[in-house]
């Protein structure tokens, strides 16, 4: 019973410290540039030409 | 596609656009089997007397259809994908990626010959036989393979946050499927349950209800993270929110089957802790709705003319929805009226034909014709299927709510001598109505599968896949 107890504490604090570390101001530009990576991806590359091909559909 | 000597510099798309194809092909199939059901349900006489054509096989065939076919293409093409775009790498292995491809489609096809014969174990959407079951457990675990392995060759530092989403999904996938399909082998088959009792209906539902956290949520999370930034040219609204959205799921989720079992013989208590981290779970659920949507802050506009973006963003309201309508049904007194009434069947279709229906469509509208290097056939096409879509999913959810609503509230409908008012054939009639709405809305979704079908094919007839350079290593 109470190693249950510890257990679901344990996971508690874990948690709330992973909340605390993504909201602490030192993570702001790292997760910022994360969240670029996404739009820093290149566009698609064509190496064969294709016809009806006009790059990167909006 | 042509197989050259720097193979290394190059994205694997072959794998990602086999998947994706095959999304829209089983989408197809998996509706189709839902509408053929539904009309069975508004006249009895289409199955024909025939036992391969009753509700109770053709059921599983549709529910394992959408879920794992055409949801399943969906998640595979999309994590291949995003895992190789966010990291800069070809995926670990081409060999075993192809394995997948071919191992995930003898599963659907074993899956569509078994069940209308059926076999069955009848624990719902974990139907299939245990042949099946261990080929699944092999594709599955090449899948992490080659999703990890990728990872762990990464040439970007950061770990992008669609990625975890896939990771988690795979990962806990493996081990509901397995845990939950521990059976004994009688013939090749049938098979027993390793569990007994309300073990097994709290494994089953442990697995149930994280085959939708897990499978129908967390690995579509993945795809709103990496799509819809990407379809709306921004970053998501608050990185930091979605760090907090995963883990804030993963801790949640994995507690909320017992909902499943509200007045069973599983104990109360299991029952209340089912019902609060049921509850809980709409603060997770609600950060990353607003998380999605708000990515498009400063970029609203977009939404008037991109069909795409319409797709997506009301594909993550449809999740809003849903995860709101979820905990609220899983209150013990709310769930007295609606469990085992069509107002479930409401609740599952919200989720599954607008969140992950639409979502994994919007994807694929994005994918498909960047893989061909085209453009997109018809943008109005785009639209009207996404119309068909948000209309089709309208007629059906809004039917099952009156329908369900009406049929709990007669079965509990009781005279003053406590007998009962209304005998049960007479909720079934009750329903019929709302039985023929609901197959209208369904075959307006499903029709609009067809515009993308004739949308695609146009699309990308007659052009060669494009081989995507991976960008120079200066980049991080």
């Amino acid at each position: 019973m109470s190693w249950h107890i510890i257990w679901t504490l344990l996971l508690l604090v874990i948690f709330v410290g992973i909340v605390m570390w993504a909201f602490s101001s030192r993570r702001k530009t790292d997760f910022d540039e994360a969240a670029r990576l996404p739009l820093e991806d290149d566009p698609v590359v064509t190496k064969s030409a294709q016809p009806r091909d006009s790059g990167e559909p909006k | 596609m042509t197989t050259n000597s720097n193979q290394s510099e190059t994205y694997n798309y072959d794998v990602v656009k086999k998947f994706a194809i095959m999304t829209v092909v089983w989408g197809i199939v998996g509706m189709l089997v839902g509408v053929v059901i539904a009309a069975q349900l508004v006249w009895p006489q289409l199955n024909f007397d025939t036992p391969w054509l009753t509700f109770g096989r053709l059921r599983p065939l549709h529910t394992n259809a959408v879920v794992f076919a055409f949801g399943g293409c969906a998640l595979f093409a999309t994590s291949y994908y995003v895992v190789q775009r966010t990291c800069h790498v070809r995926l670990i292995s081409d060999k075993l990626a192809a394995f997948t491809f071919w191992g995930w489609q003898l599963v659907i096809v074993s899956a569509a010959i078994t069940l209308p014969l059926g076999i069955t174990t009848t624990k719902e959407y974990a139907e299939l036989e245990w042949p099946i079951d261990i080929l699944i457990a092999i594709v599955w675990v090449s899948y992490a393979v080659v999703f990890f392995g990728t990872i762990m060759k990464r040439k970007i530092k950061h770990i992008y946050v669609a990625n975890w989403f896939f990771g988690g999904f795979i990962l806990t996938v493996a081990i509901l499927h397995i845990f939950n399909n521990l059976e004994y082998p009688v013939t090749w088959f049938k098979s027993y349950s390793i569990y007994a009792g309300v073990q097994d209906a709290m494994i089953q539902w442990w697995y149930g209800h994280n085959a939708v956290g897990f499978f129908l949520t967390a690995g579509f999370l993945g795809i709103m993270y990496y799509f819809i930034p990407k379809q709306a040219e921004r970053p998501v609204y608050s990185y930091r929110l979605s760090v907090v959205h995963f883990w804030a799921l993963i801790f949640t989720y994995i507690w909320a089957g017992p909902h499943h079992l509200h007045y069973t013989a599983l104990p109360d208590w299991a029952q209340s802790i089912g019902m609060v981290f049921s509850l809980i779970l709409l603060a997770p659920s609600w950060g990353g709705m607003i998380n999605g949507i708000m990515t498009l802050s400063g970029a609203w506009h977009k939404l008037r003319t991109d069909p795409i973006l319409k797709f997506l963003v009301v594909s993550v309201s449809f999740y809003g929805m849903s995860t709101f309508e979820g905990p609220m049904m899983s209150i013990k007194t709310v769930n007295s009226l609606s469990h085992y009434t069509d107002w479930t069947i409401g609740h599952v279709h919200s989720g599954a034909l607008g969140w992950v229906g639409m979502i994994s469509i919007g994807a694929m509208y994005y994918l498909i014709p960047r893989l061909f290097g085209r453009e997109i056939y018809s943008v109005k096409l785009i639209e009207l299927h996404f119309w068909m879509s948000t209309i089709g999913i309208v007629f059906y959810i809004t039917a099952m709510w009156v329908s369900g609503i009406m049929q709990g509230l007669m079965w509990r409908a009781v005279n003053e001598d406590g007998t009962l008012i209304y005998s049960f054939i007479e909720t079934v009639q009750a329903m019929h109505p709302y039985y023929m709405i609901r197959l209208l809305g369904g075959l307006i979704y499903l029709s609009g599968m067809f515009v993308m079908a004739y949308n695609l094919y146009r699309t990308i007839y007659g052009a060669r896949m494009v081989e995507a350079l991976i960008p120079a290593p200066s980049h991080k």
